[in-house]
Formats: C-alpha cells, sequence, structure tokens
C-alpha cells in the first residue's frame, strides 16, 4: 500500500495535547516553534500546517 | 517516369507540407529540438506516401494495396504511444507537471494529425488524377483551412470566465474569494505567499461545463500553462509553495491561486483565457441523443 500522506513530525508548545507514534518537538516560546517548524519543513520536504497557535505538524503530501 | 510520377509527387509535397504547417514549437514547448522535429517530419512523410499511393493502387485495380492504410492505422497508433511515454517520463521532472490528461491529449492530436496528413495527400492526388492540377491546388488550399479548424479546439475564455481575486489568511487557511485552498502554518511562508500569490476566480458560463472545468486533468493544464508561461517561485523541496485550484461545492465555481514570477495580473488573466479546454476533460451532461 502506498501511504498518500503521512504526518512526519509535530511541534508544540504544549506536550500533553499530542501524543503518538510521530516525532514531537516541544518548544518554550511560539517563536521558537515556528523556527523549529521551519527547519523541519525544510529538512523533511513537507508542509507545516498549524492546526491552533501552539501545534504544528509537518505533513508529507 | 510515368503517368502517375507527377501526381505521387504533388500528392506527398503536399501531405509533408501539412504535417510542417501543423507541427510548430509554442508555448507547450513540444516537440522542442531537432530531433523531435525530424520524428515527425519523417512519419508525415511517411503517411503523405500512403495516402497518395492509394489512388493510383485503386486505379490499376490492386484493391489489396489499400490493406496498407490499416497498417499505416497501427503504426500511427504507435506514435500515439510513443508521445505519452516520453511526455509522462518527462512529466515527473517538471516544478508543476502537465498531468496525464494534458499529455493524452497532446498524444492524440500528434497521432490525428498523421491521419490528417494521409487525407490530405488522397484527396489531392484523387483530385490530380481524375481531374487537373488546378483542381489539385484549390483542394490542397481547403485542405489547409480544414486541418486549421480541426487544430484549434475550444479555449477556456469560452466556457468560463475569469475574475482576478484577493488572497487572504484566515488563521492559518488560505482563500481565494471565499474558496478554501490550503493550510499554511508559518508566517514566513504566509508573507511569500500574500507577495507573490495571485488569485484568480473561474465562473462557468452554464452548467453543462461544470464538471468540465472540475475535471484534475483540466485543472493541472491550467497551472502548468500559467507556470510555463509566468515563471513559477517554487523550487523542489518547497512543497509548501505549489500552485493549486479548488472548487467551490456551491456553484462549481473554480479557485486558481499561482505563484508567478512575472507580476502581472492582466498578463496572468490572458494566459487562463487562452489555455486548451483538454478533449478529455469536455463532457455533455446535458446531450441527450
Amino acid at each position: 500500500m502506498k501511504m498518500e500522506k503521512a504526518i512526519l513530525a509535530a511541534v508544540t508548545t504544549k506536550t500533553d495535547k499530542v501524543a503518538g507514534s510521530a516525532a514531537v518537538f516541544t518548544c518554550e516560546t511560539k517563536e521558537e516553534m515556528e523556527a523549529v517548524a521551519a527547519n523541519l519543513e525544510a529538512i523533511l520536504d513537507g508542509i507545516a500546517h498549524a492546526l491552533s497557535d501552539h501545534l504544528y505538524i509537518i505533513v508529507k503530501h | 517516369m510515368n503517368e502517375y510520377t507527377y501526381p505521387i509527387l504533388f500528392g506527398i509535397i503536399v501531405g509533408t507540407a501539412i504535417r510542417v504547417f501543423m507541427l510548430r514549437t509554442d508555448y507547450r514547448q513540444y516537440p522542442t529540438y531537432l530531433h523531435g522535429k525530424i520524428i515527425h517530419l519523417s512519419l508525415g512523410f511517411i503517411a503523405a506516401s500512403l495516402g497518395t499511393i492509394a489512388i493510383p493502387s485503386i486505379m490499376e485495380k490492386e484493391f489489396t494495396a489499400v490493406t496498407f492504410l490499416t497498417l499505416a492505422a497501427s503504426q500511427f497508433r504507435e506514435v500515439r504511444n510513443m508521445e505519452r511515454n516520453t511526455l509522462s517520463e518527462m512529466d515527473s521532472y517538471e516544478l508543476v507537471p502537465r498531468g496525464n490528461t494534458y499529455i493524452e491529449g497532446i498524444a492524440v492530436a500528434f497521432e490525428s494529425r498523421n491521419y490528417l496528413v494521409i487525407f490530405t495527400s488522397f484527396i489531392v492526388t484523387l483530385c490530380y488524377l481524375a481531374l487537373n492540377i488546378w483542381v489539385a491546388l484549390g483542394a490542397t488550399i481547403l485542405c489547409f483551412i480544414a486541418c486549421m479548424i480541426f487544430m484549434s479546439g475550444s479555449k477556456l475564455s469560452d466556457i468560463v470566465t475569469v475574475e482576478q481575486s484577493d488572497l487572504t489568511f484566515d488563521g492559518a487557511g488560505l482563500y481565494v474569494d471565499n474558496i478554501y485552498i490550503m493550510n499554511i502554518g508559518l508566517p514566513e511562508r504566509q508573507e511569500e505567499i500574500l507577495k507573490y500569490g495571485m488569485g484568480f476566480i473561474l465562473t462557468p458560463k452554464s452548467f453543462s461545463v461544470r464538471s468540465t472545468i472540475a475535471n484534475l486533468g483540466q485543472r493541472q493544464a491550467i497551472l502548468h500553462d500559467v507556470s510555463v508561461s509566468m515563471g513559477v517561485f517554487r523550487d523542489s523541496g518547497t512543497p509548501a509553495l505549489v500552485p493549486l485550484i479548488k472548487r467551490d461545492l456551491n456553484d462549481g465555481r473554480i479557485g486558481v491561486f499561482i505563484l508567478p514570477q512575472l507580476q502581472d495580473p492582466a498578463r496572468a488573466k490572458e494566459i487562463i483565457s487562452a489555455v486548451p479546454v483538454l478533449e478529455n476533460a469536455i463532457q455533455m451532461p446535458s446531450k441527450k441523443r
């Protein structure tokens, strides 16, 4: 089976909001979270989607 | 030299000339270079010969010679396969791919143009042999006009109205007018998109064309044509910067989001209006019989 979409990583400032098998990066501030998400986006060739103010996911399309 | 020499020469020359006439390199960038062109000119020459030879064979009561034309048909179907394979292979390396529907359309055009060459040669030679060279010249002109009509399909501006629309962000959601396009998380990406992006709304002129512009292949063709003509603000490894088209489910309008390098909305509108309506995307839901 070919996976069409997958969550590669989650970046958050509230660890209790995320759980599961994807890599989770916890950050102190919103700015740090944005920087980490931007880097991960470039590294993983995915898109950083914002689910809320304190949660980003990197998705491979 | 016999009585068929000049008619045959005439038929082959006209047939090949019509292939040259139909073989144009434009923004679709295909066939691009000399080798691609030589392949099609040679095939055009073969097609012209087949169409031409059919007439003298019939006149000499060699009816079995017509079966050669079936050979030609299978030969030119190969042309279609060849074009399809080449273009599909190349498509994965395009920043904005053509899409399979567009490729199929191009491949079909290549096949059918060879048949047009056969018909032209056939008719022209028939006129030469049955009547005289002047009638044959007249038939040549008519064939050129007929080919011109067959070559030009309809454009997008025939079936939709194109209007520019603003790009807006609602939180992380990118919208063209009220059509949701995608979720862009990073603020810097959002800034880039607002700076370089452009939005257009395509409103169908009638109910029947809704499904045509909803066709994913037709949508991809729009994105490809715009990106080819105006450049595209993206690179491999930047999946967030991708031109997209989404549909308004309520009324069938489509929202086009593009990232052109050339910031000229009027030009973009012109290009979208001139995108060909793909044969394979056309549907006629209101036609019953």
